[in-house]
């Protein structure tokens, strides 16, 4: 099953001031694995995603993505190598000015040469994969919390992504949606055979869809291992964490 | 684009605040400079420059008509009582246009606009910001600095001329009323008079100015909702200052532009 390492990440380290956030973190994420980092609230976790789409520039380290190392990389470059990653955001980071139609078009017409047929039938073929083409035409602000995550993972998933990255994505969500969003992300991922990095402190949603997970605390990676080896580990911080989150389900 | 972080300190000491002010200045260099960058690299973003043009006049145009009006009317109520005690009457309508088309319409004008425009921009654009909109835009490969600020840019820097010439006119015509309230002075005469008094030197360089205000109203609303954090109450505050930003620079280049002018056209001093 697990293949070549789409994403090699080594010794990466990111501060902000005199805060380390990141600390020489090293890791590999293999083909088609649905990679977990876990960790409390301020360890790090959303910053390692940032760091390796690009959004924050490591203070040192290397990310390999296909092989190809993407720091220090010129604009065109990196627009290039984003264009086969899809990142779901914490709040959906749906465009509030534009309707649904419109968020999921947007990365389409910017990027593709779509007829405009071609891109209707993407977006209904892309919101039916999510449940919600009634939603098409409507506002982000009309959504509820569930459906912002499904339309904001269709417009992720529009461009048909190998590499998909998501951030808290059951966060906020009762604990029903938050399940219903677990599945449906992993059905995508067998579906678009996707490779995906998940950042959450959600052991439902890990519990679900994870192959392989981390767990970080204060920027260093604690534990790595699958699902059943974490939630069984003897280290004491592990046993606090999902000790907690177990009766948080 | 690495643009510096200010940090917005409650209780901000002097030094807090001078620093702040030399992050601002080396901030809004940086971003002026990733600007004119942006500016003539492609695509051209055509469809949401009209976009902007079209709502940011229909967002003003009401307020302006109604500050270009009374404007006018005032001036000339003002004026002419001053004029009358001279038995200078007949100046009245050269007088207002001159006052008007030189220095009244352009910088009133743009101080509304910033006072409409930056506000929204830099909310518009504070609030993508901290709601990663901007962030899930540059994920998707798309450039959000040529999307967002360019566009925005290119639009107000266009929109404020024609208001401008639209405010002159207005306040004309508000001129001319209170003139026939207080003095029987002929529509005729009052346009003859006006068009004689104008030339080259009055018109040309104010509305060229109303460009430069334009582009500064853009770009502090842009810069500071681009460069916003802090949840909603850095919403706010890129709002805010994003006013205050505007209007400030607005009031320093008016009153270098008006020397360069007198300097190119000293008959006009």
């Amino acid at each position: 099953m697990m293949k070549n390492p789409i994403i090699e990440i080594k010794n990466l380290e990111k501060s902000f001031g005199d805060l380390c956030i990141l600390n020489k973190i090293s890791l590999n994420v293999f083909e088609g694995e649905n990679f977990i980092v876990f960790g409390q609230s301020g360890s790090g976790k959303s910053v390692l995603l940032k760091c390796i789409v690009g959004l924050l520039t490591p203070d040192s380290g290397e990310i390999k993505i296909n092989g190809k190392s993407v720091l220090n990389l010129s604009n065109d470059n990196l627009n290039n190598v984003r264009k086969s990653m899809g990142f779901l955001f914490q709040g959906a980071a749906l465009y509030d000015s534009m309707s649904v139609r419109d968020n999921l078009q947007f990365p389409l017409i910017r990027n593709y040469n779509f007829t405009n047929d071609e891109l209707t039938q993407k977006t209904i073929t892309t919101l039916a994969m999510v449940g919600l083409e009634s939603a098409i035409d409507k506002m982000p602000s009309e959504l509820s919390g569930g459906m912002k995550k499904r339309i904001g993972l269709a417009r992720a998933i529009i461009t048909e992504p190998k590499i998909m990255f998501y951030d808290e994505p059951t966060t906020g969500l009762d604990p029903i949606t938050s399940k219903e969003i677990s599945v449906l992300i992993l059905e995508l991922q067998r579906k678009l055979n996707m490779t995906a990095i998940v950042v959450t402190h959600d052991l439902l949603c890990a519990e679900i869809i994870a192959d392989r997970a981390i767990v970080l605390n204060k920027g260093d990676i604690v534990e790595e291992g699958t699902i059943e080896e974490l939630t069984a580990s003897d280290n004491k911080l592990l046993r606090n964490f999902f000790s907690h989150e177990i009766i948080n389900q | 684009m690495d643009i510096p972080k200010i940090k917005y300190l409650r209780n901000a000491s002097f030094q807090d605040k001078l620093k702040g002010f030399f992050l601002t200045i080396s901030g809004l260099t940086i971003f002026n400079l990733e600007f004119f960058k942006q500016l003539f690299t492609l695509p051209i973003e055509i469809e949401q420059i009209k976009k902007h043009m079209s709502e940011l006049g229909v967002k003003t145009f009401s307020i302006v008509s109604i500050m270009g009006f009374i404007l006018g009317f005032v001036l000339a109520l003002q004026s002419y009582p001053v004029l009358e005690r001279f038995g200078a009457t007949d100046f009245l309508p050269a007088t207002v246009s001159l006052s008007i088309i030189r220095e009244l319409a352009p910088i009133l004008t743009a101080l509304i606009f910033a006072g409409r425009v930056s506000s929204g921009i830099g909310a518009e654009i504070s609030s993508m910001r901290v709601t990663e909109q901007i962030d899930a835009m540059e994920v998707s490969a798309v450039n959000p600095f040529k999307y967002l600020v360019v566009s925005r840019v290119i639009a107000t820097t266009f929109i404020l001329p024609i208001l401008t010439i639209y405010v002159i006119m207005i306040s004309l015509v508000g001129a001319f009323i209170a003139v026939i309230m207080t003095d029987n002075m002929s529509l005729i005469y009052f346009i003859n008079a006006v068009v004689a008094s104008i030339s080259f030197g009055d018109f040309v360089p104010a509305i060229l100015k109303t460009y430069v205000f334009g582009y500064i109203v853009g770009i502090a609303g842009s810069y500071k909702g681009y460069t916003a954090d802090g949840g909603t109450e850095g919403v706010g505050r890129a709002s805010t200052t994003a006013v205050v930003l505007a209007s400030l620079l607005i009031l320093i280049v008016d009153m270098v532009m008006v020397k360069i002018t007198v300097w190119l056209w000293p008959s006009i001093g």
